[in-house]
């Protein structure tokens, strides 16, 4: 990391400003001391500025874990850069550490000379108790050597702060969040004026809030341009991203406004039907708010009446779509079933988290692949598309809906944690650019004597969807096995090897509608790696370091991992070695070996967290040899 | 994209227009075929055009259905029907929808989405063929198989306390709900009648006979000799009375109980109970549907039929009036949303 010393003028007390390209900042503490909300206004104040940002918000799963625990310790990481970045960034240049337990859980994570901002009045007895310390860290002298050490008096310095609103002890400490905030904006030399704007909109209606808030904010810049600890402060000027407008998004807001986007321009009511699940139900959330773009959402009594409701909606000629995580997936299979036999357009999303079972509900994890390939019975493949990252979630899920109603299927459409929570800057696009789906509902009967004929398929094996309501298409369909053509119940041998041929062709054939795959880096060599769904941004960063440091390595990052790439066999083969990061036992490797004959190699994580870039540019470099 | 309203056909329907070229395939003298043949006569009254119908089924013998009625019909998973329906109807509150299903069907595998269904108050059909028995999978018992019963699963005799379906569709507070049986041809269509003209959940508990698995398991509401004193019919505003020769009512007792008594001496038509369908409160619904033969007549026609906002309709209504507040759906307006900043 560069950094440039820029002369000091008076204006700044007599403290140095830093220019930095990249820095990464952790907040954390209990889970009811604002956490998240406060590098939600980082990550904005520093989008707005005009930096790369990259954000990873970590929960627990418990909503009020008790105060001061370990498992109860909040945390939301963020990157933000003079260039482009695709990761919240490894270690951390600064921590902030409400608690005990937030420095302990965290502190392994900060660099060697970082700097460590902590709230020096919880290091007290029952908070040391609480996080099962011994001894207080803050004495711990070879360890407090290790970084640049702020220990603040945050509860006191707030309290003074907003005396004499007449807030409570307690109200007061609901806002020393702000105040860590403020702290680190003086340091990263932060304009507070788009969080200013969200506190008086936030709290618009509690005048005394509002007040209170943005004097703990500027109490906390204050006190960094003031106090001696801090000496220096850094600034990281604005990146060169592609010209435009932007704002920021995360996966699921992403998703949820392209289903709007796309009930809007095709003149389509979506029919969201959904059960609430970690990590998946703001999307059910931000939808439910969308009723004037045509989406209907409707909360269902569990996951599988939420499926079997999309079949429905899709049967009366809608575009449906429901939303769940790995549990509600499993719920799913038989309904999802249902819709592959019945060749009907709906999207499954699955935002993927740690599993088996209820797993780790609030941490990331790519292991629902295969259960997205055959986790149901029969033979019953279907399309899969993966989101490589939160922007990317809005033009993937009406790419979703292109080749469902294109092909006339259920489309699975993955996502996971790290990308739903995850947010980025995202330039907006201009509505003309954006895609428009084209639905045809056919209108006339298809047969020689004037009959419908619900399986005369087109020439992409397609067949036709009557909408109920259209007359002399009354017709009838149902999960047993189908006669060609007519949709008649045939249990007849050769007529299910047939249709079974045809329903595998015609998700194979999809291969040829959509685009091939392209490689980042040289068109042969030594090393492929191959990724998919959320861990693009550290696998490019860190095959892009590796390819700087002279490595023969190239990058291909999968979208479509059913049908794969038509030209996926051929660049696997053009390479010596396939290697496979994934943050499971390898479940793409598994396929890639299945389809291709591949000696793919995995590198697999499984601790609920995203892959940090060191750790595979270590791998990368490794497995080059 | 506006489906039009429901208008009378130009040349009226009839029953034969109902029939879809499929063949029917329940086994001889089965009680669905009835209940198909009654459907059949009663759609076409309802002066609604076929394609505007969607019969929606689980899986199960009863489930079969909807492929011998010539309208929209989908033929589900096991028990998952009210859900379906429910998107259906969500997709497009213009069609008319029933859901047929099966006492293993709606009240075992798919309890769930029945209770939810129900209490929603959705706008669809529910037509339970109760045999009392699983008649696809060959004759194990069902939630509605009386203890003792001998099945395949229970050679020894049920174990399993039954549920009566509809005191659990009136404890989901159902708007509609009435009971009939296969071969009371006359009763059966009045009452898919009154269902089919109800708004909101509609759901009839249809006795059927499964004559291959459970024969004769209603023998006594069907049977000439027996049927008039184990039965009664519910005709609102009247006293029940039931017996041959009509000589007995049905009184409620002191604690809220039911006991039968003797016309004639003391007791007059004045005493008895008068069904009133339209009572605000279930409770006189859910009384009626406690009276289990042999200890009492079962009543047979209408329990309850009361209005309330559809699920379906409450939806329309948030969407125009989400459309009336903030307008069309601005997409220019959406994406630009929140904080936004120029990159040069
Ligand atoms: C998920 C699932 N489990 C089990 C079955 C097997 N099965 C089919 S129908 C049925 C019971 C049907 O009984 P009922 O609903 O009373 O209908 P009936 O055949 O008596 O009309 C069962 C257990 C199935 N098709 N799907
Ligand atoms: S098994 Fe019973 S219910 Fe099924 S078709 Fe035969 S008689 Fe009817
Ligand atoms: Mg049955």
């Amino acid at each position: 990391m560069s950094t440039a010393t820029l002369d000091a003028p008076a204006s700044t007390n007599g403290k140095k400003l830093e220019n930095l390209e990249t820095v990464v900042i952790r907040f954390c503490g209990d889970s009811g001391d604002g956490m998240q909300s406060v590098g939600t206004q980082m990550t904005n104040a520093s989008a707005i500025f005009g930096n790369d940002v990259r954000t990873f918000p970590d929960f627990p799963a418990e909503i009020r874990a008790p105060a001061g625990s370990l498992f109860g310790v909040s945390g939301y990481q963020l990157c933000f850069s003079n260039h482009d970045i695709f990761t919240p960034g490894d270690a951390v240049d600064t921590l902030v550490a409400m608690n005990p337990a937030a420095l302990k859980t965290n502190i392994e994570d900060l660099k060697r000379g970082g700097t460590l901002i902590v709230n020096e009045e919880e290091f007290n007895k029952s908070g040391l108790q609480k996080a099962l310390y011994d001894a207080n860290p803050l004495d711990n002298e070879t360890l407090m050597a290790k970084f640049r050490v702020h220990k603040v008096p945050m509860t006191r310095l707030n309290r003074d702060a907003v005396e004499g609103l007449g807030l409570s002890l307690k109200g007061a400490d609901m806002c020393r969040n702000f105040f860590a905030l403020g702290l680190v904006y003086w340091l990263y030399d932060r304009d507070p004026k788009p969080t200013e704007d969200f506190i008086r909109a936030k709290f618009a209606k509690k005048p005394d809030v509002v007040e209170a808030n943005l004097r703990s904010l500027r109490a906390g810049m204050n006190y960094g341009f003031s106090t001696e600890s801090f000496t220096v402060h850094y600034h990281v000027p604005p990146a060169k991203l592609p010209a435009g407008k932007y704002r920021k998004i995360t996966g699921n807001e992403a998703v949820a406004m392209g289903l709007a986007v796309m009930a809007k321009l095709s003149g389509k009511t979506v029919v969201f039907s959904g059960y609430p699940i970690t990590p998946a139900s703001d999307i059910l959330h931000d939808l439910s708010a969308f009723k004037h773009f045509g989406v209907k959402t409707f909360q269902a009594e569990d996951e599988i009446a939420a499926m079997a409701a999309c079949v429905g909606s899709a049967f009366a000629g809608e575009l449906a779509v429901t939303a769940s995580s790995g549990p509600g997936i499993c719920l799913k299979g038989e309904a999802m079933g249902l819709g592959m036999m019945t060749e009907l357009p709906m999207v499954i999303i699955d935002v993927q988290r740690g599993g088996p079972s209820t797993g780790l509900p609030t941490k990331t994890e790519q292991s629902d692949l295969l259960l997205a390939m055959y986790g149901r019975n029969g033979e019953s493949p279907l399309p899969i598309i993966a989101a490589s990252g939160p922007g990317d979630c809005f033009s993937t899920i009406q790419e979703a809906f292109r080749i469902a109603t294109e092909f006339m299927c259920p489309v699975i459409f993955l996502s996971d944690g790290y990308i739903a929570n995850g947010a980025e800057p995202w330039r907006i696009p201009k509505v003309e650019e954006l895609p428009r789906l084209n639905v045809e509902h056919i209108t006339a009967a298809n047969g020689q004597n004037g009959e419908y004929l619900p399986y005369k398929r087109n020439e992409k094996l397609a067949r036709p969807w009557a909408k109920p309501g259209t007359k002399g298409l009354e017709h009838r369909i149902g999960g047993l096995e189908k006669k060609d053509v007519t949709g008649n119940i045939d249990y007849s041998p050769k007529n299910h090897q047939h249709m079974t041929n045809t329903r595998a062709a015609k998700i194979a054939n999809i291969a040829s509608f959509i685009p091939e795959q392209k490689v980042d880096g040289p068109a042969s060599g030594k090393v492929l790696v191959v990724s998919w769904g959320g861990t693009f941004g550290a696998v490019r960063t860190a095959v892009q370091k590796a390819q700087a440091a002279g490595k023969s390595v190239a990058h291909a990052h999968v979208k479509y991992m059913n049908p794969l790439p038509r030209n996926l066999g051929t660049i696997l083969k053009s390479y010596e070695k396939v290697l496979v990061p994934e943050l499971n036992c390898g479940q793409l490797r598994l396929l890639l070996r299945n389809q291709y004959l591949v000696d793919a190699q995995g590198y697999n994580k499984i601790e609920g967290k995203p892959f940090l870039v060191n750790e595979l540019i270590n791998v990368i470099n490794e497995f080059h040899g | 994209m506006s489906v039009d309203l429901p208008t009378v056909p130009v040349q009226p329907l009839q029953s034969k227009d109902f029939a879809s070229d499929q063949e029917v395939r329940w086994c001889p003298r089965c009680g669905d075929y009835s209940i198909l043949a009654q459907m059949k006569k009663v759609l076409p009254t309802l002066g609604i055009p076929k394609e505007k119908f969607c019969f929606v089924s689980g899986i199960g013998c009863s489930s079969r259905f909807p492929y011998y009625v010539n309208t929209y019909g989908l033929h589900g998973i096991h028990g998952r029907a009210p859900a379906i329906a429910t998107g259906v109807k969500l997709a497009n509150p213009e069609l008319q929808v029933w859901v047929i299903t099966g006492d293993g069907d709606a009240l075992s595998i798919g309890g769930n989405h029945f209770l939810h269904a129900i209490r929603r108050n959705i706008d669809m059909k529910i037509i339970l063929f109760n045999n009392q028995i699983y008649g696809l999978t060959k004759g194990q018992y069902s939630p509605t198989s009386p203890l003792g019963q001998k099945s395949k699963s229970t050679p020894y005799g049920s174990v399993d306390h039954p549920l009566t379906p509809l005191s659990v569709a009136i404890g989901a507070e159902a708007t509609f709900v009435a009971r009939s049986v296969d071969v009371d041809i006359k009763h059966l269509t009045m009452v898919l009648e009154r269902a089919a003209h109800h708004k909101g959940t509609a759901f009839v508990e249809v006795y059927q006979d499964c004559n291959v698995f459970n024969n004769g398991a209603f023998s006594y509401a069907t049977e000439k000799e027996t049927r008039s004193d184990s039965i009664v019919y519910l005709e609102q505003g009247k006293p029940l009375i039931f017996g041959k020769n009509r000589e007995k009512g049905v009184r409620v007792a002191e604690g809220n109980r039911v006991e039968i008594v003797q016309l004639g001496g003391d007791i007059k038509e004045d005493d008895l109970l008068f069904h009133d369908e339209k009572a605000p409160e279930p409770s006189l619904a859910f009384l009626l549907s406690r009276m289990r033969y042999p200890e009492f007549p079962e009543p047979m026609g209408v329990f309850r039929d009361v209005d309330r906002t559809t699920y379906d309709e409450s939806v329309t209504r948030q969407v125009d009036a989400a459309r009336a507040k903030l307008g069309e759906g601005d997409v220019e307006k959406l994406l630009n949303s929140g904080d936004t900043w120029f990159v040069n």
